[in-house]
């Protein structure tokens, strides 16, 4: 023992290989259900595996992928924000009414995304600052936020988007080279977010946070206000969301967002992010939210009907939990 | 060198007197231990030298010349580190991130500061080495030992060059074989020329590693001398008053 270099002890890892730090990742075996679900779909189906349903697919999960980057960097720290369905309303309302008004996509764009972010500027400095549980926050700032939307539209359905009107609807609804426009925003802010995660800062400090938030604050971090941030940055993706849901469906209600936050919690949590805090990736997000995705849709092309949807996610859920689960219960022995 | 000096320190909350009139001096490389019953005041004394309180009065002196120690950043400044009782490290990191938590290495990339995982990978290792202990840098603190836990808080402390490192309670629930590697490292610190201050209720331990024993009882300083002069004995009389000074 005493003669192992420090070469060796700075090589050491984990895992003896690769394969064997792969395994242990919940996001891997998550993955690998999204693709053995996939393949056994294409060969039950002939309709699975066509363009135009994997156009449909990857363009319905992003909108919640996008989202789960968010809720996973609030989860991450010990946190949870149920007021993202909200926020993705309240920008929709404030994109669609703007833009209705006569003003133009460059100006309604950022104003939805500030609205966004106001709802989480409210929740994060009520949580960090005032010190009040994250549930109650944003359990408050959900209802705050939707009647908000509804006092702005006058609870109107809005489909009428002014001079930008065919811009808002290419920028949601559009594609580029077969793929749809939201799967290359999910794309990006996932690459942003996971490099934040990993390399900067204030990724190291949200899960030191969430891991041990009084030991995180005797180190010197400035608690409050890496906590304030992961609520402004979790509400920035539900405002992005709020815009190109409006431009997919080509009308916005108050309807919109409504129990968003749920499947989005559960994207988050099946991609290997635990409510406890201390961990959670940007890939296992989106990764959660795939899968969330393709059981939906495996359901409806194999002719279940979709009230079983509701069942098989949150089983889903619970296996993700339970191995978890379990696999610490190994540690510790 | 005379590192850290106490002139008739004391603290008042109100109408308790938490401390009187405490007055004891730390050299360089200088073991001291810290001993005294629940409420004898070590706690108050531990925070007014890590700086978390003001003394009500007295003065504290720093390599000879009188400092005030408003904050823990002061202290820091000062070259006085502290090792917590519930050593204040995250489970979920591994050894090397918990090391560097709140003074991470960082490299420019195009301006941006990037987390320098190898350079610091690269020190925590070097660190754990100088200790002597088997910590490894890359694993995670939750699967570590008591004894590698506090190879990681102590490592932390390291990282700033400090005169005085005071220990709160490092083997109080720790199993024996661990005790013994938490001993070494102490002996490890003295041997670089750093002072430390080991706070502990177990006296075995004490007198393992300590070349001077400090009293208290009552917010009273009752003995201060080397513990090759002392034993376990006395200094329980002197805890609980059985003995009244030495």
């Amino acid at each position: 023992m005493a003669t192992t270099s420090i070469e060796e002890v700075i090589g050491h890892r984990q895992h003896r290989s690769a394969i064997a730090w792969v395994a242990s990742r919940q996001t891997f075996w998550i993955f690998l259900a999204a693709v053995i679900a996939c393949v056994l779909l294409s060969l039950a189906t002939d309709t699975f595996a066509t363009e135009r349903n994997l156009f449909n697919v990857t363009r319905n999960f992003a909108f919640v992928g996008i989202i789960a980057l968010g809720m996973t960097g609030v989860i991450g720290s010990g946190g949870i924000d149920l007021s993202v369905g909200s926020s993705v309303v309240l920008a929709g309302i404030v994109v669609g009414a703007t833009m209705a008004a006569g003003y133009p996509i460059f100006v309604a764009m950022p104003l939805a995304i500030l609205a966004a972010l106001c709802v989480g500027l409210a929740n994060g400095v009520l949580i960090a600052y005032a010190g009040m549980p994250p549930f109650v926050v944003t359990l408050g700032t959900l209802a705050i936020a939707r009647s908000l939307a509804m006092v702005l539209s006058g609870n109107k359905m809005i489909y009428q988007f002014g001079p930008d009107h065919d811009l808002l609807l290419e920028l949601g609804g559009g594609s580029c080279l077969g793929i749809a426009n939201p799967v290359y925003i999910l794309a990006i802010l996932a690459l942003a977010t996971g490099f934040a995660f990993r390399w900067t800062r204030w990724g190291r400090h949200l899960f030191a946070i969430g891991g041990n938030e009084e030991a995180a604050g005797m180190t010197g971090i400035r608690v409050a206000r890496v906590k304030l941030s992961v609520y402004m940055f979790s509400a920035f993706t539900a405002g992005i969301t709020g815009v190109l849901e409006v431009g997919w469906l080509g009308g916005v209600t108050t309807n919109l967002g409504q129990s968003m936050e749920l499947a989005v919690i559960a994207a988050t949590v099946i991609g290997g992010a635990n409510l406890a805090g201390g961990s959670g990736t940007a890939f296992g997000a989106v990764v959660g939210a795939a899968l969330i995705e393709v059981i939906r849709n495996s359901l409806i092309l194999l002719g279940i009907s979709t009230f079983w949807q509701g069942s098989f996610v949150g089983a889903f859920i619970l296996v993700a939990v339970a191995i978890e689960r379990l696999r610490s219960i190994r540690q510790r022995d | 060198m005379r590192i850290l000096e106490l002139r008739g320190i004391s603290k008042n909350f109100g109408a308790i007197h938490a401390l009187t009139d405490v007055s004891f001096a730390v050299d360089a490389g200088e073991v001291i231990g810290l001993m005294g019953d629940n409420g004898a005041g070590k706690s108050t004394l531990v925070k007014i030298i890590a700086g978390n309180f003001s003394p009500s009065t007295g003065q504290i002196l720093i390599r000879g010349e009188v400092r005030e120690l408003r904050s823990p950043r002061d202290a820091q400044h000062e070259g006085i580190e502290i090792v917590y009782q519930d050593l204040a490290l995250c489970d979920n990191l591994t050894a090397a991130a918990n090391v560097f938590l709140g003074r991470e290495l960082v490299r420019r990339v195009a301006g941006f500061p990037v987390l320098d995982h190898r350079a610091m990978i690269t020190r925590a290792a070097k660190l754990f080495a100088e200790l002597k202990s088997e910590t490894r840098p890359r694993d995670l603190v939750r699967r570590m030992s008591g004894g590698q836990r506090q190879a990681v808080a102590i490592a932390r402390t390291r990282l700033t060059e400090p005169n005085i490192v005071l220990m709160d309670e490092p083997t109080a629930s720790i199993s024996v074989r661990q005790i013994a590697e938490v001993l070494d490292l102490i002996r490890r610190l003295r041997d670089h020329g750093i002072a430390v201050i080991l706070i502990s209720h177990r006296m075995p331990d004490v007198f393992a590693v300590s070349d001077r024993v400090v009293i208290l009882r009552r917010g009273r300083l009752v003995a201060d001398k080397p513990a090759g002069q002392s034993s376990p004995q006395e200094v329980t009389g002197l805890i609980t008053g059985a003995i009244e000074t030495a």
